[in-house]
């Protein structure tokens, strides 16, 4: 008993000099590498989610000059946890896509008296400004203005839409609702049906066939991922209904998946929206800028976002925005 | 037995039957359910010939879309009636099978190019190995379950949360699409077939567990091991192989409403393909009358459950409902139905029910 005693006080002396040993000035670069904690969500998650993190692999690489650490989780605990060790690990940037918006205070706060910089991609969160030095992100709204330009610009006889909505409350369902809400009540144009199919192919292929089987018509169906508007259109072709370029129905889509832009250039679909992924290039020249000691003006960066029109793409876009 | 019953005592015996018999609440829910519907709007039953876009002849309308998308559920409830009966409790992690056994089923027909023009191998040779695949992972729930002694809940939960990750990982993360037209077949319709094929395919599975239910030991067998373990097992039974077996047997049903899911689209998406389709499943389980805490089960009644949810699912669809409410008019019929099966009410209505009549024959008599 005694000797465990002594054995578990040498040890917490070994740790306390640990940890004074680390108090010392922070090296910011180990062997002229920037090490930088990426946290992100599960790669799994979804077709976006698999091409983010892989222009984060590709970019993040020791040829370019960064050390990186990748953790992944779709739970906000079990991302702060991880964002905890980054800090503990002295990584110069954290570079954050936060599964929940709510909890990052106190994380962030620690981050800061570590002298970890904070960079936030893909998503923001209910924190102070000054805890993180900048934030990349989408603008869902931009996103479902774009395509609703983009609609009324086809000058259609007549506007009867089925609109598809993502999982509600999710800041892609909301952006991409709001603007077509909008365009519905000030142009007069008909909402056929506004349902939510979660995203969910099945789903979405259901609420069509329930709409073409009590016989309403429609000629505009706006989904807001590709995954329902290939449902939608799977619904259509059990009933022989035409859709794309010139034909009957005009086919929505949203995030451009490389199979979904394909549909594009083959005109079953009409327009695919833009949901860009690709924020690495932006992370970096923030980072160079930082490095350098630059300031870097904005701190919340909106990506370009680009629309595809059916009539318009190429193969070329095709390889380069599909993801 | 219940013919008897009814000469006995008459029409107020029949119907004092009626609420006791456990087929009542899901024919009851679908009675209500076409009712309802027939008030609000009688076209909802009004069935169209129509023709694809290849030519032949479809049928459509909302009872076609019932049977057609109510099949997977229907196959599901079949698997998961016995695994509630033998084990007294639910497989959760049917909906990230689902998923594996359809990523099995494109892996095979893509071989390693996920957007192949021709299939690498025959479409009954990729079904069999997801069924294989399957089972596999219906036997590692089974052996945790049976022989581990660990509850169905938290032994499922383990493939519930990793599932959908070895999906993706099956296909490299990629996602295949098959471009082959006789693969569209079995979520779709057969050409010259005006009936949706996913709804033959739910009559086969339900015809096999009919022909199982009677002409084997089965049913008999996964009751009394849900009833009472310990006396089973000394009349000679294995408990734990039947457990075993029921979970084997759910696997099946999940690949064939596996194949039937990636047939509808040609293609997959790990994350949200039969997406908390187990809640659905055990729902109709539950809405079938059948103890979740095992025992004694009702096939019949627990498919007709599957059919109802669909039923429900199609009429929510049809009324609009506006999507943030559409999950709360679920639960509240869900609800009704599941109070109204709860044994303790329906006691009391039989008791109410004999109360009204039995108080007209007193008069008549007197």
């Amino acid at each position: 008993m005694f000797k465990f005693k002594k054995l578990a006080t040498l040890a917490t002396a070994a740790a306390l000099c640990f940890a004074f040993a680390s108090c010392g000035p922070a090296q910011s670069t180990s062997g002229g590498l920037i090490k930088v904690g990426i946290i992100n969500n599960d790669p799994n998650e979804s077709g976006y989610r698999t091409a983010n993190d892989k222009d984060m692999k590709e970019t993040f690489t020791k040829e370019n000059g960064f050390d990186a650490s990748f953790a992944y989780s779709l739970k906000n605990d079990e991302q702060i946890n991880h964002a905890q060790k980054f800090i503990q690990d002295e990584v110069d940037y954290l570079l954050l896509s936060a599964a929940d918006t709510a909890g990052w205070d106190s994380v962030l706060k620690d981050a800061k008296d570590a002298g970890v910089k904070v960079i936030l991609f893909d998503r923001t969160i209910d924190a102070d400004e000054s805890l993180y030095e900048a934030s990349i992100v989408s603008d869902m709204d931009k996103e479902g203005q774009t395509a609703v330009d983009w609609l009324k610009g086809q000058n259609l006889s007549k506007y009867e839409v089925i609109h598809l909505q993502g999982v509600m409350g999710s800041a892609a369902q909301k952006g991409r609702s709001g603007a077509l809400d909008a365009a519905v009540s000030e142009l007069g144009w008909t909402m056929v049906a506004q349902q939510t199919a979660e995203w969910n192919a099945e789903k979405a292929q259901q609420i069509v066939q329930s709409v073409i089987d009590s016989g309403k018509s429609f000629n505009v169906i706006y989904a807001e991922n590709d995954d329902m508007a290939k449902g939608a259109v799977a619904a259509l072709d059990k009933a022989n209904i035409s859709h794309g370029v010139g034909k009957d129905v005009v086919v929505m889509g949203f995030d451009c998946n490389k199979w979904a832009l394909e549909e594009l250039l083959k005109q079953n679909w009409n327009y695919d929206g833009q949901c860009n992924p690709f924020q690495a290039s932006y992370i970096k020249d923030i980072i160079d800028k930082l490095e350098k000691g630059e300031s870097i003006g904005q701190k919340v960066v909106v990506m370009d976002e680009k629309g595809f029109d059916a009539a318009t793409i190429t193969q070329e876009d095709v390889d380069k925005y599909g993801i | 037995m219940s013919e008897r019953y009814i000469k006995e005592k008459g029409a107020a015996g029949f119907f004092k039957n009626l609420f006791r018999h456990q087929i009542f609440i899901p024919i009851a829910a679908l009675l209500l359910l076409a009712i309802f519907n027939l008030i609000v709007d009688p076209s909802f039953f009004k069935i169209t010939l129509g023709y694809s876009s290849d030519g032949f002849p479809v049928l459509s309308g909302n009872l076609m879309t019932i049977i057609d998308y109510g099949s997977e559920l229907a196959i599901l409830a079949i698997g998961m009636t016995l695994v509630t009966a033998a084990s007294g409790g639910q497989d959760i992690s049917v909906g990230a099978a689902i998923a594996i056994s359809g990523s099995v089923v494109l892996r095979v027909l893509c071989g390693t190019d996920s957007r192949p023009e021709v299939l690498q191998a025959p479409i009954i040779v990729a079904f069999l190995v997801s069924c294989v695949v399957a089972m596999l992972f219906g036997a590692f729930n089974g052996t945790l379950v049976a022989y581990f002694k660990i509850q169905p809940m938290v032994a499922t939960l383990i493939l519930f949360t990793a599932g959908r990750s070895i999906a993706a990982w099956i296909n490299n993360n990629e996602l295949p699409i098959v471009s082959d037209k006789t693969f569209t077949y079995f979520g779709g319709f057969i050409p010259g077939v005006p009936i949706p094929t996913p709804f033959f395919i739910a009559l086969i599975c339900m015809a096999v567990i009919a022909l199982a239910l009677k002409f084997t030991n089965l049913g008999l067998y996964v009751q009394s091991v849900g009833i009472n373990e310990k006396s089973s097992r000394l009349n000679g039974l294995n408990p734990q192989m039947i457990k075993f077996i029921t979970y084997v047997i759910l696997g099946l049903c999940v690949a064939v409403a596996a194949f039937i899911k990636v047939s509808r689209l040609s293609s997959i998406n790990y994350s949200v393909i039969a997406k908390d389709i187990e809640m659905d499943a055990i729902l109709a389980v539950a809405l079938g009358g059948n103890a979740l805490s095992g025992g004694k089960f009702n096939m019949t009644a627990s498919i007709l459950g599957a059919y109802v949810i669909q039923f429900l699912t199609t009429t929510l669809y049809k009324m609009e409902v506006q999507s943030a409410a559409l999950s709360a008019y679920k639960a509240i019929v869900v609800i009704v139905l599941v109070v109204l099966s709860a044994p303790v009410v329906r006691e009391k209505l039989s008791s109410l029910w004999k109360k009204i009549t039995g108080g007209k024959t007193a008069k008549t008599q007197a």
